[in-house]
């Protein structure tokens, strides 16, 4: 079964590119992440915060 | 707004509370059993107690069965009150419990018995694994359709934990459970050698990272600010560690292989990405810790807290020294001894097993409406924990050292200070049995608990079914202007779970597809060849008795390693290998160079002799005797149809292969009988002792074991003969 996989992957063409993109991909999502992180409204996180005593 | 009336389900939480404390103390006292075994080797009293079959019952009992029904009891209690829903379905809840209760027990007896596929952590075998894989889909479902008929907007952290959990040890069991089956209970592992391996560490590996530690670091946001009284001390680092973590933690796996005959590039990247784990690791150890700032006088008199700062604080020493042992310079002496096993302590029972005490403390109480039966106990129990994880781990890392360093030490005239592998063996007894005591008195807590909560239980009276109100909320889901992209996100589970999905593939793909893509990553070697019917049997012998829990087939590229055992292992040795047998810790000594042609070249009468009674020939020997080998029969039932199904795996044996078989056995089998009887009786054996004794499975071992790393010593001419 591995054999197909396999070769199923090597026939697309420039599939090296493909984990550079993926890796692109998180780094942005990452980042975005992060400043999403930090400037997120104070209340919003702290209604979050509480959720487990609710 | 209207008030919706419902009911929280307690009796699936109560019930997976009572599975986690009984087989965490069955799981626990296996393990003290075989960490007994190694002081006193009379203790492997038949064939299915020795080591090498009850240290997977150990470790599948303890991570599956204890920390397992632990994860389940903790989901199951806070998912619903995070939700404000009853868990979807009741049917389902009950399907979970007492499905994973059923692969439990046939863990129990399939793993004794020798029924394993031969790779850590992963022995079940394929109807046991489709089983397992059936069960985690119904407790997905019904988590996930849990979560679609909440009563609240938004999905707290603890919650993607429990998401990222699902969806990556589906990811992680699939596929390194790919297996040809051969019979109803035996298979072979689809990849072979390197590939194996890689993926085999790389679930291993995230085995640690996405049932021990994603599940339980979702029960710590959850339970550690309840039993606290405060809210989690960031949530906005809460966030970058989910996301941080489950994408870094994918990349890890290659560490467990460095020096191994995995190619450069992917031990680097596990190396790299270990060293970043810290950064995640600790964000979430200190959000942790923090939470309990300013109600640190809580902790001195709330036994459940106590439990939880253990906790906690042995998550933030495992995941700093994990990184660090990835470091090669470390790696050498961490690998293949006890350092490595007394690391996995301090998380297990420390990080797995406090949280999972303090969280039932805590938990039982409040489902049974009445006060612990005995804070006192459990204040006795804290600190038998604590001592126990102590006395356990500082004598089993002073054991890692030594052994470490005594295999490394050369004389000045370059020859090996510990010639013989059992002299630091023998050497490490007084750890061993310093080790037992503290896994004994650790037990010993367990038990005082499980008197304390069932006495609890038996005075109070279980809330079956907890009557509560909550809005209904169909309108409130829905988007709000203005809001920021990530809300999106964690309202809707369905993306939450694809991009989850989508971060933790990344760092599989990349280390694995390249492996098995470029041929140059595993060279081959034109003299290895497949081994023969009568070598498959041995090899499937070596799996049944799990020699792969003491003994490594993994020579390293380093000095000391190659004057102990010969040349190092290269990565084209093993791929007729389903599965790779390369172990992780060395109880005995590697075995990749046993075979004829190397270093040790032993006769056939050697193993015979050692396999009968280890210590007649290495006295002080911790080594069980395995005489069953020499009176029980080869099964040749399945001899042709394994090389059919090694064929089907991709080794080139030729077309009609089957036919010759079983005549090709009895060649190799006659001649390993007739070597042993010439040396142990010269002049005096008859032909019907030659026949009796070829047909024992121990002459399938010494086989296998007189084939092992032999190939590179075949001169090219013989081969061009052949």
């Amino acid at each position: 079964m591995l054999k197909f996989i396999k070769h199923h992957m090597t026939g697309i063409d420039g599939i090296e590119i493909y984990p550079i993109i993926s890796l692109s991909i998180f780094v942005l999502f990452f980042v975005g992440m992060l400043i999403w992180a930090f400037r997120e409204d104070k209340s919003k996180i702290e209604e979050l915060k509480s959720m487990p005593f609710d | 707004m209207e008030l919706e009336k419902f009911e929280y389900d307690n009796k699936i939480v109560r019930n997976f509370t009572v599975a986690t404390m009984i087989w965490g103390v069955i799981g626990m006292l296996v393990g003290l059993l075989a960490a007994t075994q190694l002081v006193l080797p009379d203790l492997n009293l038949t064939s299915w107690l020795t080591f090498g079959r009850i240290r997977p019952l150990h470790t599948n009992a303890v991570i599956f069965a204890f920390v397992g029904n632990g994860i389940f009891a903790g989901v199951y209690y806070s998912l619903q009150r995070l939700l404000k829903a009853r868990m979807w379905s009741d049917k389902l809840s009950n399907i979970n419990f007492w499905g994973w209760q059923i692969i439990i027990v046939s863990a129990v007896i399939s793993l004794p018995l020798g029924y394993t596929s031969g790779k850590e952590y992963a022995e079940l075998e394929w109807p046991i694994d489709i089983a397992i894989t059936i069960l985690w889909v119904v407790f997905g479902w019904n988590m996930f359709a849990t979560i679609l008929n909440r009563r609240v907007k938004h999905l707290y952290v603890a919650i993607w934990f429990y998401l990222a959990t699902f969806v990556t040890v589906a990811v992680l069991h699939i596929v390194n459970s790919f297996e040809l089956p051969l019979h109803f209970m035996k298979s072979y592992s689809w990849y072979a050698g390197v590939q194996d391996a890689l993926v085999q560490w790389w679930y291993g590996h995230n085995a640690v990272a996405f049932f021990l530690t994603t599940p339980y670091l979702g029960l710590m946001y959850y339970f550690i600010p309840k039993a606290s009284g405060r809210p989690v001390y960031s949530y906005r680092l809460s966030i970058i560690h989910f996301w941080a973590l489950i994408f870094i933690y994918i990349w890890a796996g290659p560490h467990h292989l460095l020096y191994t005959a995995l190619p450069d590039w992917a031990q680097s990247l596990g190396v790299v990405f270990s060293i970043m784990l810290i950064a995640p690791s600790w964000g979430g150890m200190l959000n942790g810790l923090l939470t309990l700032r300013g109600a640190w006088d809580k902790v001195r008199d709330d036994v459940v807290l106590k439990f939880m700062v253990v906790a906690v604080t042995c998550y933030g020493m495992v995941t700093f020294e994990g990184p660090m042992m990835s470091l090669k310079s470390v790696n050498i002496i961490s690998h293949f001894t006890d350092w490595t096993i007394a690391h996995v302590h301090i998380g297990g029972l420390g990080w797995n097993g406090m949280l999972t005490f303090g969280m039932i403390y805590w938990l039982i109480p409040k489902i049974y409406k009445r006060e612990l039966f005995s804070k006192k106990l459990a204040n006795v129990h804290f600190w038998l924990g604590t001592l126990g994880i102590l006395i356990y781990a500082i004598p089993l890392y002073w054991a890692g050292f030594m052994q470490g360093f005594m295999w490394q030490d050369f004389n000045p005239d370059g020859t090996l200070v510990n010639k013989d592998f059992l002299d630091t063996v023998t050497k490490l007894k007084p750890y061993y049995t310093l080790r037992a005591i503290g896994g004994g008195i650790y037990i010993i807590g367990v038990f005082i608990m499980m008197y304390n909560v069932f006495k609890t239980m038996l005075i109070g009276k279980l809330e079956v079914n907890e009557a509560v109100e909550a809005p209904s909320l169909p309108k409130l889901i829905g988007k709000e202007e203005g809001e920021h992209w990530h809300r999106v996100i964690e309202r809707k589970p369905v993306r939450m779970i694809i991009v989850s999905l989508v971060v933790i593939l990344i760092g599989g793909a990349v280390e694995i597809i390249p492996t098995f893509l470029v041929s140059s990553n595993v060279p081959t070697i034109a003299s290895v060849k497949p081994y023969s019917p009568l070598e498959l049997e041995g090899r499937d012998i070596y799996l049944r008795e799990g020699c792969y829990n003491c003994h490594s087939q993994m020579v390293r590229p380093l000095r000391f390693e190659t004057a102990r055992y010969g040349e190092y292992s290269k990565a084209g040795e093993f791929v007729y290998d389903h599965p790779f047998q390369w172990g992780s810790k060395r109880t005995g000594p590697d075995l990749h160079r046993e075979g004829v042609g190397n270093k040790q070249n032993r006769p056939d009468s050697w193993h015979y002799l050692h396999m009968l009674e280890p210590t007649d020939i290495s006295p002080g020997s911790i080594m069980p005797s395995y005489e069953w080998l020499i009176d029980d029969d080869l099964d040749k039932t399945y001899s042709e149809r394994k090389i059919t199904a090694m064929r089907t795996l991709g080794v080139p044996y030729e077309i009609g292969y089957e036919e010759k078989v079983l005549e090709e056995m009895e060649v190799q089998a006659r001649g390993i009988a007739e070597n042993i009887l010439k040396d142990l009786q010269p002049d005096d054996f008859s032909p019907q002792q030659v026949n009796k004794l070829k047909e024992k499975e121990i002459i399938a071992l010494i086989a296998y074991m007189q084939r092992l790393g032999s190939d590179i010593h075949k001169d090219s001419e013989e081969i061009l003969n052949k």
